[in-house]
């Protein structure tokens, strides 16, 4: 393999990159990215970053110098189309890249709601640009509106309500962040907004937005609107993939990869675009969207482009999350749902402190945690083990 | 293999320790303890993953 393409410059790709070296690459790397800025840093930009204090150097993904990685980038270039057969990359500006082996890392960008289009008050959060945006925004504005509660929209909420905003969150599932895992966890999270001073609505159903002057108002059925200066629209993220549309790839909410991330001879896909299915989890089909998962898939999607079919490993992983809200460590692990048989580990004497473990099949299969990364990364390791459920109940951690 | 870590950095979220649990711990207290800083070649994998999946980079390994 002499040349090789990686589509996408943020966590994945850049972290592919990194490791096609040090795994002894020496052929013509290229990365083209469509953004302009060097890969950079997002899970800041819902947190430290929208606040006067955070340094934006912080946010650089490459400590060491990018002469050291001896790849050709292309910034600011979007990649329009992938002509499989011929080997070749078309960029929006007309160019073509070749390539023998590529990889896919092209990320998720926000998904969009009809009723929001063309308010000029209502943003959403990705890209470090987004994030400069609604910066500006939170620093001249005193009411924030976030529709989605999920984990960018609750981060946002928190952090506007540290810089002392009014923050109103409108989420359509009757419980925010981790949707679904039950009432213990559902209104643990629910209070933690609520007693922060954040006026958290579930179970909304947003008809319209008008923009009013400099105001926006959002129209709930059944309720009274609510009116703010700025609306925060983060109701989840779609992988990007429309350019991939003629390329003969499998598309399904995400591109469809097999065990070891293979999506075609010598095209491998890594981070929030690739569907894989994880063999930690019987074979269970998996996009995930969180940084850990972006490292953990970049450095194998470089293994797997340069081994050989026969010897070629499977990616698997306990998907991982973490989130800090109201000075407050969320984590979560591995799979669980409201349906799931679930236990408290662990309450602490304050309680934000908590534990509770899942189990599906017998086996322990997930654990979310407040402010106790400790116990969370333990039994993420029993997880990932295979650990039985009453073996997990029973281990003193 | 000499280990540091910078702790104006570390945000104590535990994700060293799922790599390498006999280097890192992040205990009750809510900091990060490095249990041995110089350990011997047989760690070498785990404390290179540990860093590379650090999400502020905060850990660096020389020699
Ligand atoms: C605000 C925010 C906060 C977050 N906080 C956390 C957190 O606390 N914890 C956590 O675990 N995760 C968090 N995440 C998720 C984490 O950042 C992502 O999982 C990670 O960025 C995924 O990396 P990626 O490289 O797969 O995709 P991305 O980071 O989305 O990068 C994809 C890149 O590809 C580029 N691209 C797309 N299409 C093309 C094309 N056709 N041609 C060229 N380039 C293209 C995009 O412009 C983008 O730069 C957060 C995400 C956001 C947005
Ligand atoms: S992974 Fe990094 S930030 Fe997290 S506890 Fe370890 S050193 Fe600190």
């Amino acid at each position: 393999m002499e040349r090789i393409a990686i589509v996408g410059a943020s966590l994945a790709g850049l972290r592919c990159a990194e490791s096609l070296r040090r795994e002894g690459f020496t052929g013509a790397l290229t990365i083209v990215g469509a953004e302009e800025h060097l890969p950079y840093d997002r899970p800041p930009l819902s947190k430290e970053f929208l606040t006067a204090e955070f340094e934006a150097e912080r946010l650089a993904l490459r400590a060491a110098p990018y002469e050291d990685l001896k790849a050709d980038l292309i910034l600011g270039q979007r990649a329009q189309s992938l002509n499989l057969e011929a080997r070749s990359i078309t960029l929006a500006s007309g160019g073509e890249v070749d390539f023998d082996g590529l990889v896919i890392a092209t990320g998720a960008a926000p998904r969009s709601l009809a009723i929001a289009d063309g308010i000029s008050g209502v943003m959403t959060l990705r890209t470090l640009d987004d994030a400069a945006r609604l910066k500006a925004a939170i620093e001249e504005r005193k009411r924030i509106c976030v529709i989605g509660a999920g984990f960018i929209g609750s981060e946002v909420a928190a952090t506007a309500r540290g810089l002392g905003l009014n923050v109103t969150v409108l989420e359509a599932g009757d419980q925010p962040m981790l949707r679904g895992v039950g009432p213990i966890i559902g209104e643990t999270l629910a209070e933690l907004h609520r007693s922060n001073g954040v006026d958290l609505r579930t179970g909304v159903e947003i008809e319209s937005i008008e923009q009013i002057g400099e105001e926006v108002r959002v129209n709930i059925a059944g309720e009274a609107s609510v009116d703010c200066d700025l609306v925060l629209l983060a109701v989840g993220a779609a992988p990007v993939t429309q350019w991939l549309e003629s390329s003969g790839l499998t598309l399904d909410d995400g591109v469809v990869c097999d065990a070891t991330l293979l999506a075609a001879p010598g095209v491998v896909c890594a981070g929030d675009v690739a569907r894989w299915p994880n063999p930690l989890f019987g074979g269970e089909s998996m996009r995930v969207e969180h940084w850990t998962n972006a490292v953990e898939q970049g450095m194998h999607a470089a293994k797997r482009l340069l081994s050989d079919d026969e010897s070629a490993p499977e990616f698997s992983t306990v998907p991982f999350v973490w989130s800090e809200q109201y000075g407050i460590k969320i984590q979560a692990a591995g799979r669980f749902s409201g349906e799931d048989r679930m236990e408290v580990v662990h309450s602490g004497t304050d309680d934000a402190r908590l534990v509770a473990i899942f189990e599906r099949h017998g086996g322990i299969s997930g654990v979310i945690g407040f402010s106790e990364p400790r116990r969370v990364m333990q039994y993420r390791r029993l997880i990932g083990a295979g650990t039985p459920f009453d073996e997990a109940l029973g281990a003193s951690l | 293999m000499k280990i540091s870590v910078d702790f104006d950095l570390c945000k104590s979220n535990a994700v060293c320790m799922a790599s390498a649990p006999e280097i890192f711990e992040v205990r009750d207290d809510g900091y990060l303890y490095i249990l041995q800083e110089e350990p011997d070649e047989t760690h070498r994998q785990a404390v290179e993953e540990a860093a590379s999946l650090c999400p502020t980079r905060a850990i660096t390994v020389e020699g």
